[in-house]
């Protein structure tokens, strides 16, 4: 009835391989606890939180012992909180990041998601007074992770915003230079920002969403590259046809875990993000994937062509497998999250031009990347303007979630600890882009936006 | 409802009965065993049937796990829809 090379195939995945599931991300409408007295509103949304999560944790819990499969993260995506500020009219909003932090403690879970502000095309109010108080809250909190999209394909780019955030992405890392700056490890500035996205730091609720749905990633890089080692030689349609088939089985129980998990805690079930994504375990990187299949090390030339044809592979074994897929679907490329790219870029194989060639093929963008403490907030914004561009331009989300190391040089290391890892300065162009930046405006949409 | 329990490790005299006994602990059908020795490794799977289980699910599947600790083997059990899910369309 069972092939026993199936059966021992999927355990040797999970045991060996460290195929597990990421995270099941609860998202949450918040939109039903506006109140212009921010104490009110900050009391209702612990208690909406705290009444439609209180069986996450449990339920993912009991579902691991089910099926024997490891649930690394239990989240929670709420509906960006510069929309619930609006109706407040008081800068203290970092009133919220405490409710969300207590209300995360109180939950379990790993991360809460939704400090966001969604300024593509303009600040409405409440955007200026959320995005400036994003380092304190930052600072002053664990579990909190903040996102702030500055642009799509339809609306063009919101360089009034670029230009502040390179400013806040330097606050949050002096606010917690004693902690290993890591304030700007929990920043992301999107544009084409998905809605349904599990992944932090960049998971929100979007407005268009139902007002509590569960929705999966799943992981498995080290499964990946397992498979092409013992495939051993082949030409490069067996290589992707290989990763597809790989996909399909990670994406399986990525769709197994969303459906139960939806139907035990009687929520819809959103969407399975088909993200291949690292951690600093050895064995689970994406980078090794990529020197599997021929590459000395991550960063060398041919590196961008290898990571889209294993984006690629990646989408089209997973959207067969699950009945929805969504967020952000791609490999991930995060620096100090993967053991091959960390040790790619202490090599000095792996550089910034690089990997911002690599975010044009593959989800998602900059990510984890540790540059000089003495990065002026213009080159951040430079870095958030170019990888925005190459969103619009795509049709992609791309994202930019740079730590500028305070107190420490090129070649010196930060360390996170836990699934944010650790990982080197590298070295950042810094060419002043200071009368660009300063122009700020807007640029517009794309001849792309125009499809109708 | 059915599970899939698999014994990995060194062969030894009784793992068969011990793995049994332990189902039938907990009223758990084994439908389907098949083993192997593979020099001095040995490696069973047992399908059983666990509608009629007694005790909560994840609860067999750490008694099983802690049983197969005294014995230096590695025992899981698994829920069959992973398998299903994951090797058929």
């Amino acid at each position: 009835m069972y092939n026993t090379h199936d059966i021992l195939e999927t355990i040797k995945m999970i045991e060996e391989e460290h195929l597990d599931i990421r995270t099941v991300t609860m998202g949450i409408s918040l939109l039903d606890c506006i109140d212009s007295d921010i104490d009110k509103a900050c009391e209702k949304v612990y208690r909406k939180i705290t009444t439609c999560a209180a069986e996450l944790v449990p339920v993912c819990e009991r579902i691991e012992k089910k099926y024997g499969i490891p649930i690394i993260n239990k989240r929670i995506a709420v509906t960006p909180i510069a929309m619930l500020a609006s109706a407040c009219q008081t800068s203290k909003v970092v009133k919220f990041a405490l409710t969300l932090e207590k209300a995360a403690r109180a939950m379990g879970v790993n991360f809460i998601g939704g400090y966001s502000a969604l300024v593509g095309k303009g600040f409405a109010s409440g955007d200026y007074a959320l995005i400036e108080s994003i380092p304190e809250a930052l600072s002053i909190t664990d579990h909190v992770c903040s996102s702030v999209n500055i642009g799509s394909t339809k609306a063009g780019l919101n360089m009034d915003a670029v230009k502040m955030m390179g400013k806040i992405v330097r606050q949050a890392a002096e606010l917690t230079a004693d902690r290993n700056c890591i304030g700007a490890a929990k920043l992301v500035v999107f544009c084409n920002a998905p809605e349904d996205n599990p992944f932090m730091a960049g998971a929100f609720h979007g407005v268009g969403e139902p007002d509590c749905v569960i929705n999966v990633g799943v992981s498995g890089p080290g499964v990946v590259r397992a498979a092409l080692e013992k495939a051993g030689d082949m030409d490069l349609s067996g290589v992707a046809e290989l990763i597809k088939r790989t996909a399909f089985k990670i994406t399986r129980v990525g769709q197994l875990v969303a459906r139960e998990a939806a139907t035990a805690l009687g929520v819809p079930f959103g969407i399975v993000d088909l993200s291949l994504a690292p951690t600093p375990a050895v064995g689970d990187s994406v980078a090794h994937i990529l020197e599997e299949v021929g590459l000395e090390q991550c960063g060398a030339c041919g590196t961008t062509a290898a990571l889209a044809m294993l984006n690629d592979a990646v989408k089209k074994g997973g959207v067969m497998a699950s009945s929805h897929v969504g967020g952000l679907s791609g490999a991930f490329i995060p620096v100090t999250e993967d053991a091959g790219m960390i040790d790619a870029a202490r090599a000095g194989t792996l550089t910034i031009e690089k990997l911002e060639a690599m975010t044009a093929v593959c989800s998602v963008g900059l990510d984890m990347i540790n540059i000089p403490g003495d990065t002026p907030p213009e080159v951040i914004s430079a870095i958030i303007a170019d990888e925005a561009a190459i969103g619009m331009i795509n049709s992609k989300t791309t994202a930019v979630r740079v730590i500028p190391a305070i107190g420490k040089k090129v070649g010196e290391e930060l360390e996170f600890g836990g699934l944010l890892g650790s990982g080197p300065v590298m070295k950042v162009n810094t060419a002043s882009p200071l009368k660009f930046i300063n122009r700020a405006g807007r640029i517009p949409a794309p001849i792309q936006s125009l499809k109708n | 409802m059915k599970a899939v329990l698999t014994v990995v490790g060194k062969d030894s005299v009784g793992i068969l009965a011990k793995v049994s006994n332990g189902c039938a602990e907990f009223n758990v059908n084994i439908i389907e065993v098949s083993q192997t020795v593979l020099s001095d490794m040995f490696c069973m799977i047992m399908v059983c049937d666990i509608t009629d289980i007694s005790c909560d699910f994840g609860d067999f599947a750490d008694k099983m796990k802690a049983l197969g600790d005294t014995m230096g083997m590695s025992i899981h059990v698994m829920h069959e829809d992973i398998f299903n899910s994951m090797h058929s369309i």
